[in-house]
């Protein structure tokens, strides 16, 4: 098998689908009541408010980032570049997500040393 | 100022696509990509026209030549520094004047290119249009005016003249601006909006309107032109002083160098579907080639100016161009579609004006 064969075959059975995101909507299909919802609910958490789309566009690319949804990385990214956002204001949202996922993990550095402080003689 | 150049125009490089059948035929689905799309003109009939026909003749728009110091990566008219033979000659342009002045209806001329003002004739053209009270607007790139010092005084120029500036401007930093316009674009761009504002473009004065076009920096659709606006005007304000009327959000059209760059870039099916998702009947309505005609730099006839980059002249009998040109004729013609109208109708739609809907 040539190495474009295995690439291809990986991409087949890759659980990240692209053109999976279009089908985003059909999850009103097998609970239409909930499904239906949850994209008003969406649709109007998007809209224009105290914060602007594209104010609201740069949080859910940090949040895209944080939660590490391929799917939301691509859909905010758009969105982003649509409304106008500058490359540095995205990569600086990338940051504040990165920020917050690495504090999260090192602030538990503070239970690690009261753990050991309390072991420790 | 000096400006990098990009690229060279597809005709320069000996593209395939600068052949305008070619890119019909990419369009149609029969070249480079089987990827078939609904018929405009069949999308349209959803929307109840069975065809598509010009309303009153408003605006007589003159492409007068494709000779430009930019080579943008996303021309539609395929436009550098190299198109030095499509250029309008004085005789055509007298043609031209002989009709705006005898078609009462015609109350705007909208002059284009190519930067138009690289037209030997242009300055005169614009005193006489002026001359006959028709409201003069001129697409012109910002650059041209500190490109050379014969081009210094064009802000007076306009503005004794009262001509309506369209400028390109498609984002308030230099990276993005440059890489879609040329090294060095951005800067000279400020310069010149700042020489316009000077002059007293884009503030109060109602006879000295600077209106900025704002056009996606690859293979997406325009967002809100409000939203783009109200953005535009705080960031250039902010950033540099600058001041304008209004921002114009103009979908690229899948032609020329643009259908270039979404073949290179593999965009082109998705971009094209984005375009026939985002179908907006309420667009039909105010579509820009029922109130325009457009003339290309050898006097021939357009639905507008895509129509004319991809040589689709009015479908009429008998008045294809200047020489012939007969008002009834054109009125009672059917608007020539295609695939790339789809352009003109995506979501809130687009034209030389910016939305639509």
């Amino acid at each position: 098998m040539t190495n474009n064969v295995n690439l291809r075959k990986m991409a087949d059975n890759s659980y990240f689908k692209p053109e999976d995101l279009k089908k985003f909507g059909d999850i009103t299909k097998w609970q239409e009541t909930l499904g239906k919802k949850f994209f008003e609910y969406y649709g109007e958490v998007f809209k224009e408010g105290a914060l602007t789309a594209r104010e609201k566009a740069l949080i859910a690319l940090a949040v895209s980032h944080a939660v590490q949804c391929p799917y939301c990385i691509d859909a905010y990214t758009n969105t982003c570049v649509t409304k106008g956002a500058e490359e540095e204001e995205m990569m600086e949202a990338v940051h504040v997500a990165a920020a917050i996922k690495s504090g999260a993990t090192l602030v538990y550095g503070v239970q690690m040393m009261n753990h050991n402080n309390k072991i420790s003689m | 100022m000096a400006i990098k150049q990009k690229t060279k125009s597809l005709k320069a490089r000996g593209e395939d696509l600068s052949n305008t059948f070619f890119q019909l035929d990419v369009l149609n689905g029969k070249q480079v990509t089987d990827a078939k799309f609904t018929p405009f003109a069949k999308k349209i009939g959803e929307a109840g026209f069975t065809t598509l026909t010009p309303t009153t003749l408003e605006i007589f728009q003159l492409n007068i030549g494709k000779l430009c110091n930019q080579t943008c990566t996303h021309c539609h008219v395929d436009a550098g520094p190299d198109r030095k033979e499509e250029n309008m000659d004085k005789a055509t342009l007298e043609k031209c004047l002989k009709i705006i002045a005898s078609v009462p209806s015609i109350h705007t001329v909208d002059i284009t290119g190519g930067a138009p003002e690289m037209n030997a004739h242009f300055r005169w053209f614009v005193e006489e249009c002026s001359k006959l009270g028709k409201k003069v607007i001129n697409r012109c790139n910002l650059t041209i005016i500190v490109a050379n010092k014969k081009y210094f005084d064009l802000p007076e120029f306009f503005a004794k003249h009262k001509v309506h500036i369209i400028s390109s401007l498609p984002y308030f930093s230099e990276g993005k601006t440059d890489s879609q316009r040329g090294d060095g674009v951005f800067q000279a761009s400020i310069k010149a909006l700042k020489m316009l504002n000077e002059v007293g473009y884009g503030k109060e004065d109602p006879d000295l309107v600077l209106d900025l076009v704002y056009n996606p920096n690859g293979a997406f659709l325009p967002d809100d032109q409000a939203s783009l606006e109200k953005l535009f005007k705080r960031k250039l304000s902010t950033k540099f002083g600058i001041s304008f009327n209004m921002l114009f959000a103009i979908t690229n059209l899948p032609i020329s160098r643009f259908l270039d760059y979404l073949l290179q870039s593999g965009n082109y099916e998705e971009y094209m579907e984005k375009l026939v998702n985002a179908y907006n009947p309420m667009t039909v309505q105010g579509l820009m080639c029922r109130n325009t005609i457009s003339v290309s730099w050898d006097g021939y006839l357009h639905d507008c100016d895509f129509n004319q980059m991809l040589e689709l002249k009015v479908a009429t009998n008998g008045s294809q161009h200047l020489d012939d040109f007969d008002l009834e004729k054109l009125k009672n013609r059917n608007i020539v579609l295609n695939q790339h109208c789809y352009g003109c109708t995506a979501g809130a739609g687009s034209s030389c004006g910016g939305e639509i809907a």
